[in-house]
């Protein structure tokens, strides 16, 4: 079905523009410095007009047939059925695979027939979409072609339908963000404010509590397990990571990208960048691995030799791996705003009698220095969002600790863990989820505030 | 548009400048080359010490090239190669056993274009005597800082704001910044490349007045479009053809009286 309608909104499109533009010519007869627009205007706005209702229709019919569609099923169920909300959704989900031409065999005969109904008026629904569709884009065809005219302004009328288009574009972008924020703090607010919600911790708690445990006992013969909402140990572990990933990647990554500004010969500079650049392509689970299998024992061995107890999942290992994730955030970006740093600026301090070094130490990177924030604020937002390698080197262990050796976990692992498996979305312990989700927002938020700032700050302007 | 010098002002120059003056600068058969392509073909010329010597002709012939040479500015073009003799003082810059960095704190530069350091202005003119160490204290640095930008003629302007950034100054007062930082590592030498092609009349008159002082303590040369700044501030000048020097002399032997075919054709306007 959508087949078709792709076919209509294609066949509509070509019809318009055709149509429209030879219409155009024919009535300027080859006078087109007299004619207001050019005919390929003429058919490109007709062919929007002709292609625009038939889109809305498409969008709005096609959520009507299946809303109408999933009624008919339901009215087709039992009752007890209809009036349990898990039996309902099992039930209609078989319905909706009958329907999609699965395997009848085992369903009862209920759920037979609410498939039939819900295939039938589905499709009909379709059709009918369909029908309208085709003929609201013809009337916006034949009114489109109806304007077709010697003064009539189509290269002005187009230029609005394309602004018309960005505007719902960035509206939907802008939307979907504000959307998925609302959806975040109204979860966290139900983590913390919602009677109904029981064994959640206070703000309080919540935010100084230096234990973490949300492993609620699922069965009754589990006997009392404590849960523990403490954020605490999360923080440090996640800023404990994210310190050793920036001190790693962070002179790596910045000496690299001035080396390959300004010392490197032409010739290295486009063999390393490139390598420097698939770094950051590796997917991080595969860094993950080799974190826990490489890095980790080299750690754990390493410290042995020196009488030290090392955890065999180590912030260490995940914090130096993570650090290797980002250095090519860091040198890529930074090596682009050295080279945009004016070359009169250098001029200028070898004048001086500068060395290399010193004009690079004074005068180079005061001046890229907002950009180099920049790449450093990238930088951390990634490594503060990493999950996998977390996951793999630094363990699930919720310790407050700023020792590196020990195990830790991050923010985005607890999230992780509390969400994979089956869950049921109103416990207290999903709900941890969103609060923690909503923290990390905060944090890199407040991140991308202070780079922004800094970065207004230093701003040098350069013509 | 008239391009000859205003006599009145030639005369002045000229009647200055009769004894000749011991040579700061001598270059002998410069042949230059960026890759393959031959900029400066044999070029020899004598500076005189303490005046101002004026580089001309049509763009692309050198001349910027040229004075680039003689800070060796040209080390940091990759594809740049200088062949010949230069000397400063009797001495070859070119020798493998001195430090073109040293070279470049005798020998002073200003830009075609504006280039303040995105710093405060007074760092800006501290930067040079902090990197060679030309002060014992802060007072004494202050007081470069603040003579260099007196000579400079900036002072009275920004006296009250050196803190702020010498990049958030009008073009002219950046260029006399970018002098001001020159002067304040006391070169031997002040290299000019088209110093006031991006000023105002009355900044441009300002930067001439500040060479016609300075010309007593130190060596200028200056590259120049203007027929009329050439004349006005120059002693000596050279005029530069498809990289070949074709002429030089006295200044007021060049506007009024040149040998050759095409340094006439050039100061009467008629190409270039
Ligand atoms: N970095 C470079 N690489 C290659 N060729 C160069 C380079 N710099 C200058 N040239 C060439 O050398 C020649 C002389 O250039 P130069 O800049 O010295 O001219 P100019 O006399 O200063 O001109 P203008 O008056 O336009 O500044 C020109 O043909 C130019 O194309
Ligand atoms: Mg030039």
């Amino acid at each position: 079905m959508a087949g078709w309608y792709a076919l209509l909104i294609l066949a509509l499109l070509t019809a318009g523009y055709v149509i429209s533009s030879a219409r155009a010519r024919s009535i300027a007869g080859g006078n087109y410095a007299e004619m207001h627009s050019l005919p390929a205007y003429h058919g490109l706005y007709t062919a929007a007009l002709a292609m625009l209702p038939a889109l809305i229709c498409f969008l709005i019919g096609s959520q009507l047939a299946s809303y109408f569609a999933t009624q008919t099923a339901i009215a087709a169920l039992p009752g007890d059925v209809q009036n349990d909300v898990l039996k309902q959704g099992a039930a209609l989900r078989e319905a909706f695979n009958i329907a999609a031409g699965g395997p009848i065999n085992s369903s009862s005969a209920e759920i037979q027939s609410a498939a039939a109904g819900y295939a039938s008026v589905l499709s009909a629904g379709q059709w009918i979409t369909l029908a309208i569709g085709t003929f609201t884009g013809l009337a916006g065809l034949s009114w489109g072609l109806s304007r077709v005219s010697m003064n009539f302004r189509a290269r002005n009328g187009f230029e609005k339908l394309v602004h018309g288009l960005l505007w719902v574009c960035a509206t939907i972008a802008v939307l979907t963000t504000i959307g998925i924020v609302f959806s975040v703090v109204g979860e966290t607010y139900r983590f913390f404010f919602d009677p109904a919600i029981t064994g959640k911790p206070t703000v309080f708690e919540f935010l100084f509590g230096t234990e973490w445990n949300p492993q609620a006992a699922l069965r009754a013969d589990q006997g009392e397990i404590q849960t523990a909402y403490g954020f605490l140990p999360l923080l440090t572990g996640t800023l404990l990571i994210t310190t050793i990933a920036i001190a790693v990647a962070g002179p790596l990554g910045l000496f690299s990208a001035i080396y390959l500004a300004e010392y490197a010969s032409p010739r290295f500079r486009a063999i390393a960048k490139p390598i420097l650049e698939i770094l950051a392509g590796i997917p991080t689970v595969v860094l993950g691995f080799f974190a826990a299998l490489t890095v980790a024992p080299f750690i754990r061995g390493w410290g042995e030799t020196f009488g030290l107890n090392v955890a065999s999942e180590s912030a260490l290992a995940a914090g130096v791996v993570m650090g290797m994730m980002i250095i090519p955030f860091i040198s890529s970006l930074s090596d682009d705003v050295i080279n945009a740093v004016p070359q009169s600026l250098r001029d200028g301090a070898y004048a001086m009698g500068a060395t290399k070094s010193e004009t690079i130490r004074q005068v180079i990177l005061p001046a890229a220095l907002p950009g180099i924030v920049s790449a450093f604020m990238l930088a951390i937002s990634r490594a503060i969002g990493e999950t996998m390698i977390v996951v793999m080197a630094a363990g699930l262990a919720a310790n407050l600790t700023f020792n590196p050796l020990e195990a830790v976990t991050t923010i985005t692992v607890q999230i992780k863990t509390i969400l994979v498996g089956d869950q049921e979305f109103d416990s207290a312990k999903t709900l941890a989820a969103f609060a923690l989700g909503f923290v990390l927002f905060f944090v890199t938020l407040v991140l991308n505030y202070i780079a922004l700032k800094v970065v207004q700050k230093y701003r040098e302007q350069y013509d | 548009m008239d391009m000859r010098p205003d006599p009145l002002v030639m005369m002045t120059s000229s009647v200055q400048d009769q004894a000749p003056k011991p040579v700061k600068v001598a270059a002998k058969n410069v042949n230059v080359y960026y890759g393959a392509k031959q900029a400066l073909k044999d070029v020899s010329v004598d500076i005189p010490v303490k005046a101002v010597t004026a580089f001309i002709g049509p763009s692309g012939c050198g001349k910027s090239t040229f004075l680039r040479c003689i800070n060796r500015m040209n080390d940091t073009v990759a594809s740049c190669r200088v062949e010949g003799l230069i000397q400063i003082d009797g001495k070859d810059i070119y020798d493998p056993a001195l430090d073109p960095v040293q070279l470049r704190a005798r020998v002073g530069m200003v830009f075609q274009k504006p280039n303040p350091f995105p710093k405060s202005i007074y760092d800006n003119v501290a930067y040079g005597p902090r990197i060679h160490g030309l002060s014992r204290s802060k007072a004494e640095l202050d007081e470069i800082v603040e003579h260099s930008l007196r000579k400079a003629s900036l002072w009275e302007e920004v006296k009250d704001r050196l803190k702020d950034s010498g990049t958030g100054l009008s073009g002219g007062q950046q260029q006399r910044l970018c002098i001001a930082r020159t002067i304040a590592i006391n070169p031997e030498i002040i290299l000019m490349d088209e110093p006031c092609s991006a000023l105002d009349p009355i900044a441009t008159a300002r930067i001439e007045e500040l060479m016609a002082e300075l010309r007593s303590n130190f060596t200028i040369i200056i590259v120049t479009h203007s027929m009329q700044q050439a004349a006005r501030v120059s002693q000596r000048t050279a005029f530069f053809h498809l990289g070949i020097l074709v002429e030089k002399g006295e200044t007021s032997q060049i506007f009024t009286n040149p040998t050759d075919k095409r340094t006439q054709d050039y100061i009467t306007g008629r190409f270039g």
